[in-house]
C-alpha cells in the first residue's frame, strides 16, 4: 500500500513531484491555520453566561493582508507551474530528436506502432503490436495519439504523464523514462463499459534490449 | 405427397393471415405448422466448398496482455480468416438457401438454443447459422471481461459485457441476416459471424470444407456460399423428390 | 424598551376565499409552499443518489460480489446480483446527475431562494408567483424524466454526468439506445425551470425590497442567491444549448460532436464546461450565504467584513466564467490555453480564502453558541477549506497531468459538494424548519447526527486523495485489473465500510426531518434569536406574509450591539427611539396576485 506518489520514472517525475510537495506545504500552511483557528475558537470563544461578544464590523488592515498573500502567493505558485507546464506540454516541448510511436486508441486497446529497424514512422516496415509499449531509457520519445471512437486517455502513472487521445486530433505526448523495468498504462477517460479494461504494459528497456525486441519483432512476431 | 404439400401450404396461408407476426408460440400451436422434423422428409443438397491457390497466412495471435487466455494453448493461436483443411478444404463456410422457399411457408425456430462460448479468448464456433426466434446462448468461460456487440443492420443491435466466467446472456433475432458480426472489444482479434435465417436450410462447413442442407421440398433454389475473406457465391440447384443433389463451391485465394 | 412596531401578519389571510387542498398545497403560487414542494422532492432525490452511490462503493469494495439485494435488479444490470459494467457506468453517471441537478442545485435554490427571498427583503411573495409555480412543476417533471432512464430498454445514460461526447453521441459505442436521450430532455426541462426561477428571484430581489432594505443592508444568503440567480440565467441555457445539440447528433444524424462528419469532440466540452463552471458556484454560494447568516447568529457578533464578503461573492461569480478550462487541461486543446486558465483559476481561489478568514473573523471573540446549525456551518468552512485547497494542486497544470480524472478529483468534489454544500444544507434546515413547519427539528438528535456525519464523511473522502495520489482513475468498475491499484484494495475496502456506515446516519436526519413535523417541540416566533425580517412573523409564515411590508432600519447582523441593550440581537425591523423611518420602496409591493 503506497501512501506517497508513485515510483518516479521519467524526467517530469521530479519537478511535478517538486510542485506537488510545495503546494502540499504552502496548502498544508494554511490548512493548519484555518482548522487550529477553528477549533481554538470555538473552545476560547465559547459561549459562558456574563460574557458579551466583541461588536466589531471588521478590519480594512486583516482584509488588505489576507487578500494580498494568498495572491502574492498564488501568482508565484503560477509562474512556477507555467514554467514546467511550456517544458513538458508546450507547443514546442517535444526533443527534436525524439523517438515516435504510434498509438491508435480504440475500444478497448492500445495499438502501438513502431517505427521498425528502419527508425521511420509511416514505412513499410512498421508493426503494429496490442497493448504493449516498448521504449528505450534515457531516450526521448514521442508518441502520437490518435483515436478510432471515442475519447480515451494516455496515462502512465510513474511518468506522470497523461494526455487524452480524441477522435479527429492526432496529438503528441512526449516523455523521457529513467528507470528500466515494467510499467502500466490506463485509460483515464470514461470510454465505454471496457474503460477499467483498457490496460497496457510499459517495457522500458536498456538500448541493447530495445534493439534485440526490435529484431525479433521484425523476424516474425514474439512470444 | 402432394396432399401433405398442399395443406402445408393452405396451413402456411392460414397462419400468415390469422397469427400475429413474431409469435413463435402461436405458430406452434397451429396445427398445420411445418415442424422441423417433417423438413427431414424433404430432399438433400450437399457439396464441397474448396479454394484455388495458396491461402494467406492467419496472423498469430498475442495474447500476452490477457495471460488467463494464453494459459489455455500450448501453441501460439492464431486468427481464423482463412481455415484451410486437406487439399485446400474451406472451413467456416456458410452456406444457405437465400432464395426459392415457397413464399408463406413458416418454420417453427427450435427452443434448443445455438450456444456460443467464449473460450481461451475465442469465439467457438467462428461461424455459425440461427433462426429466426431461435434463442442464442453466448456463453463465457473465461476468467475475463468479453463483451458481446454485434453489429446489425435488419437486426437491432446490442452490446453487452460478461465480466466472469459462468456468466450466460440469452438473445434471439426477429429478422433474416446475412451476416450479423459478433465482436469482443476487449480482444480485438475475436471475430464470430452469425448467418440469421426464417428456415432451417443452412450449414456451416467444417474443416473438410463439406456441408448438407436437409429437407428440401422439391423446387428450384438459390444457394449461396459465404466466406469472411473470399466473399460469396452462387448456385441454383433443382430438387426433385427425395433425390441429393450435389452442389460444391470453388473460391480463389485472395 | 424598543417598540416592536411591525405590520400586521396573517391579515392577507382573509382578503379571498378558502382555497382547495390542491390549490393550497399542490398548484400552490405560495413562494414558501413552492419551497417546501421542493425540499420534499429533492431529499427524496439526495436518497436516491445516495443509494446510488452505495452501489458503487460495494462494488469497489467488493468487486465482483453479489450485492445484497442485487438480485431484484434485471439481467441487464446484475448478473446473479452482481453489478455488470454497463450498469456500474450508469451508477456513476445518475449519482452525479441527481447529485448536481435534483438534489444539491434545488436544496439550495429551488428550496432556499424561494423561501428566503421575500421573506428576507420584506414583501409578500415573488415578483411573477405563477411562473414560480411553473418553476416547481418543470423541475419535478424533469426529475421523472431522469428516473425514467433506467426503464428505457438499454438502460440509463452512461458516459458520467459530464457526458462526453463522441461517446454519449453514438449509442453504437455506448450501448445506451435511448437513455442518452432521457438525460437530455430531462436536462433542457430542468434548465427552463432553474431559469424561470432565477428571473423571478433576480426580479424579486431587485424591485421589491422593503423600505429601509437597501442592497447593503441585506443578509449575505440573500447577495448570495440573488448573484447565483445571475449565474443561473446565463449558464444553463448554455447546457440547454448543447444537450440540444447532442440530441440531434443521437437522433436526426448531425455530427457536431463527432469527426466522422467535420464536428468536434472538444466542442462539447467547452459547451458544457463554459456552463459546468459556473454551475459549480451555484452549487456553493447559496450554501456560503446561509452558513454567514448562522455563523454570524451563532457568534452573536456581526459578520466579520460584510462588504468584503459581498465582494467576493461577486468575485467568485464573475471568475467562475473564465476558469472552465481547468476541467480541460488535459483534452487535447491548446496548450497556451492551459497556462491562461491557470492563472483565472488559481486567482478565483482568493475571494473564497477571504471569505474563509471572514468567517473566522467572524467566530473570534465572539459569544459561541453550538446549537446543531452552528455546528453543521462551522464544519463547513472547516471541510471547504479542505476541498478549496486540494483545488490548488489541480490548477497548477504539471500536476494535474498526474492528478486529473483520478480519485483525488473525487475527493475535492466531495469536499466541497458534501463537506461544503451538504454541511450549509444540514445547518440551513434546522435553523428554518420553524419558520417553515411552526416546530423544531430535535437538538438532540440533531447532534448526533452532526459527529457520526462528520466522522464517517472524514473517514469516507479523505482517504480519496491517497487512493488518487496514486494515479487510481475515475470511474473504473475494477481497478484490480491494474497491477499498481491491486495494493489498494485495502483502503477501498474501508472507504466503502465507512460509507456505509456515512448512508446509515443520514437516516437520523431524515427521520428527525419526519418526525417533527408532527411532534417537534412547537416554535416560538424567533427561537434563534436572529435579525432577519422572518423571524417577525409567526411559525410556520402565513400565507402573504405581512400585511404591510416592514420598514428596515439597519443591517442584518447588528448582533451585540450597544443599542440593542442587554439582548445580544437586534432585529432589522425594530425602530428605536434615534431611527428615522425610512423612505418609500423602490417600487410599491404588489397586491398579492391569485
Amino acid at each position: 500500500m503506497h501512501w506517497w506518489l508513485p515510483t518516479a520514472a521519467s524526467t517530469f517525475a521530479g519537478p511535478i513531484d517538486g510542485l506537488f510537495l510545495a503546494i502540499l506545504i504552502i496548502t498544508g500552511i494554511a490548512l493548519v491555520i484555518v482548522e487550529v483557528g477553528l477549533v481554538w475558537f470555538s473552545v476560547k470563544y465559547r459561549a459562558r453566561p456574563g460574557r458579551k461578544a466583541f461588536y466589531t464590523h471588521g478590519s480594512t488592515r486583516a482584509e488588505v493582508i489576507w487578500t494580498a498573500i494568498p495572491a502574492v502567493t498564488v501568482v508565484a505558485l503560477g509562474l512556477v507551474s507555467n514554467h514546467y507546464w511550456v517544458q513538458i506540454k508546450g507547443r514546442n516541448s517535444v526533443p527534436p530528436n525524439a523517438y515516435a510511436i504510434g498509438v491508435h486508441v480504440k475500444q478497448f486497446e492500445w495499438q502501438i506502432t513502431y517505427p521498425g529497424p528502419d527508425g521511420q514512422l509511416g514505412t513499410g516496415d512498421d508493426f503494429t503490436v496490442r497493448n504493449q509499449l516498448h521504449v528505450t531509457v534515457n531516450q526521448p520519445t514521442v508518441v502520437r495519439l490518435t483515436s478510432e471512437d471515442v475519447i480515451h486517455s494516455f496515462f502512465i502513472p510513474q511518468f506522470r504523464l497523461k494526455q487524452d487521445a480524441v477522435p479527429g486530433l492526432t496529438i503528441n505526448a512526449w516523455f523521457q523514462a529513467t528507470k528500466t523495468g515494467e510499467y502500466e498504462i490506463g485509460c483515464a477517460e470514461l470510454c465505454g463499459m471496457g474503460h477499467y479494461k483498457m490496460r497496457a504494459r510499459v517495457f522500458v528497456h536498456t538500448p541493447e534490449e530495445f534493439t534485440a525486441w526490435m529484431a525479433q519483432q521484425a523476424a516474425g512476431g514474439s512470444e | 405427397m402432394n396432399r401433405r404439400l398442399f395443406s402445408v401450404i393452405g396451413g402456411a396461408l392460414l397462419l400468415a393471415v390469422c397469427t400475429p407476426r413474431n409469435d413463435s408460440t402461436a405458430r406452434a400451436a397451429a396445427a398445420d405448422t411445418v415442424m422441423v422434423e417433417d423438413v427431414q422428409a424433404g430432399a438433400t443438397i450437399s457439396g464441397k466448398v474448396r479454394f484455388t491457390g495458396t491461402a494467406p497466412r492467419n496472423p498469430s495471435i498475442d495474447m500476452s496482455e490477457e495471460a488467463a487466455c494464453k494459459a489455455k494453448y500450448k501453441a501460439p493461436p492464431t486468427e481464423e480468416n482463412v481455415v484451410a483443411g486437406a487439399a485446400n478444404a474451406l472451413a467456416n463456410v456458410f452456406v444457405y438457401v437465400k432464395s426459392g422457399v415457397p413464399a408463406g411457408q413458416k418454420f417453427t425456430a427450435p427452443t434448443a438454443a445455438v450456444v456460443l462460448d467464449q473460450d481461451g479468448c475465442r469465439y467457438h464456433p467462428h461461424v455459425l447459422g440461427i433462426m429466426v426466434g431461435q434463442p442464442l446462448e453466448i456463453l463465457n468461460t473465461d476468467p475475463v471481461l468479453h463483451n458481446i456487440k454485434a453489429v446489425a443492420k435488419a437486426n437491432r443491435p446490442f452490446n453487452v459485457s460478461q465480466p466472469s466466467a459462468g456468466m450466460k446472456t440469452n438473445r434471439t433475432f426477429a429478422a433474416p441476416e446475412v451476416m450479423v458480426n459478433l465482436e469482443c472489444n476487449v480482444h480485438g482479434w475475436m471475430k464470430a459471424y452469425l448467418g440469421v435465417r426464417p428456415d432451417p436450410f443452412y450449414a456451416v462447413t467444417g474443416p473438410d470444407g463439406s456441408f448438407s442442407i436437409k429437407g428440401l421440398p422439391p423446387g428450384t433454389y438459390t444457394i449461396e456460399a459465404w466466406h469472411e475473406r473470399f466473399g460469396t457465391q452462387t448456385a441454383t440447384v433443382t430438387v426433385a423428390g427425395a433425390a441429393p443433389k450435389t452442389q460444391d463451391f470453388t473460391f480463389a485465394a485472395h | 424598551m424598543t417598540s416592536v412596531a411591525h405590520a400586521k401578519p396573517g391579515a392577507h389571510d382573509a382578503h379571498h376565499a378558502p382555497m382547495s387542498f390542491w390549490r393550497k398545497y399542490i398548484f400552490s403560487t405560495d413562494h414558501k409552499i413552492i419551497g417546501i414542494q421542493f425540499l420534499f422532492v429533492s431529499l427524496f432525490f439526495l436518497l436516491l443518489g445516495g443509494l446510488l452511490a452505495m452501489q458503487i462503493r460495494w462494488q469497489l469494495g467488493f468487486p465482483g460480489k453479489p450485492m445484497p439485494g442485487g438480485g431484484i435488479l434485471p439481467e441487464a444490470m446484475t448478473s446473479g446480483g452482481v453489478i455488470l459494467p454497463e450498469y456500474y457506468i450508469q451508477l456513476v453517471t445518475m449519482h452525479g446527475t441527481f447529485m448536481v441537478f435534483f438534489a444539491i442545485m434545488p436544496l439550495l435554490m429551488g428550496v432556499y431562494a424561494n423561501f428566503l427571498i421575500p421573506l428576507k427583503i420584506g414583501t409578500h411573495d415573488m415578483a411573477f408567483p405563477r411562473l414560480n409555480m411553473w418553476s416547481f412543476w418543470l423541475a419535478f417533471t424533469a426529475g421523472l424524466i431522469m428516473v425514467a432512464g433506467f426503464f428505457v430498454p438499454d438502460g440509463a445514460a452512461r458516459a458520467g454526468w459530464t457526458m462526453y461526447a463522441p461517446l454519449s453521441a453514438r449509442p453504437d459505442l455506448s450501448g445506451a439506445t435511448y437513455g442518452q436521450l432521457v438525460w437530455c430532455v430531462s436536462i433542457v426541462v430542468l434548465g427552463l425551470s432553474s431559469v424561470l426561477g432565477s428571473v423571478n428571484y433576480i426580479t424579486t430581489v431587485i424591485n421589491h425590497r422593503a423600505p429601509g432594505m437597501t442592497w447593503f443592508r441585506m443578509p449575505l444568503s440573500v447577495w448570495a442567491i440573488f448573484i447565483t440567480a445571475i449565474l443561473a440565467v446565463l449558464a444553463l441555457p448554455v447546457l440547454q444549448g448543447a444537450a440540444i445539440l447532442l440530441l440531434f447528433d443521437q437522433t436526426i444524424g448531425t455530427h457536431f460532436f463527432d469527426p466522422i462528419a467535420g464536428g468536434q469532440a472538444l466542442l462539447w466540452q467547452h459547451l458544457f464546461w463554459f456552463f459546468g463552471h459556473p454551475e459549480v458556484y451555484i452549487l456553493i454560494l447559496p450554501a456560503m450565504g446561509m452558513v454567514s447568516d448562522i455563523i454570524a447568529n451563532g457568534s452573536r457578533k456581526p459578520i466579520f467584513g460584510y462588504h468584503s464578503m459581498v465582494f467576493a461573492i461577486v468575485g467568485i461569480a464573475f471568475l467562475g466564467w473564465i476558469v472552465w478550462g481547468h476541467h480541460m487541461f488535459m483534452s487535447g486543446m491548446n496548450p497556451t490555453l492551459g497556462s491562461t486558465f491557470m492563472v483565472s483559476t488559481l486567482l478565483i481561489s482568493v475571494p473564497s480564502a477571504i471569505k474563509v478568514f471572514n468567517w473566522l473573523g467572524t467566530m473570534w471573540r465572539g459569544n459561541l453558541k453550538f446549537t446543531v446549525p452552528m455546528l453543521n456551518a462551522v464544519a463547513f468552512v472547516s471541510m471547504f477549506t479542505i476541498g478549496g485547497l486540494s483545488g490548488v494542486f489541480m490548477a497548477a497544470t504539471p500536476v494535474d497531468m498526474h492528478i486529473h480524472d483520478t480519485y483525488f478529483i473525487v475527493a475535492h468534489l466531495h469536499y466541497v459538494l458534501f463537506g461544503g454544500s451538504l454541511f450549509a444544507l444540514f445547518a440551513a434546515i434546522p435553523y428554518w424548519y420553524p419558520k417553515m413547519f411552526g416546530r423544531m427539528m430535535s437538538e438532540a438528535i440533531g447532534k448526533w447526527h452532526f459527529w457520526l456525519t462528520f466522522i464517517t464523511y472524514n473517514l469516507v473522502f479523505f482517504p480519496m486523495h491517497i487512493l488518487g495520489m496514486n494515479g487510481e482513475m475515475r470511474r473504473l468498475y475494477d481497478p484490480s485489473q491494474y497491477e499498481f491499484l491491486k495494493p489498494q484494495q485495502g483502503l477501498r475496502e474501508f472507504i466503502t465500510i465507512a460509507a456505509f456506515s456515512l448512508f446509515a446516519v443520514q437516516f437520523l436526519f431524515l427521520f428527525n426531518f419526519l418526525w417533527s413535523l408532527k411532534r417537534g417541540k412547537k416554535a416560538e416566533l424567533n427561537p434563534w434569536q436572529d435579525n432577519g425580517l422572518e423571524w417577525s412573523l409567526p411559525s410556520p409564515a402565513p400565507h402573504g406574509n405581512w400585511d404591510r411590508p416592514p420598514n428596515v432600519y439597519r443591517g442584518p447582523y447588528e448582533f451585540s450591539a450597544p443599542e440593542a441593550g442587554n439582548a445580544d440581537f437586534l432585529p432589522q425591523h425594530v425602530k428605536l427611539p434615534t431611527d428615522r423611518d425610512p423612505a418609500a420602496a423602490t417600487a410599491p409591493a404588489p397586491a398579492p396576485a391569485h
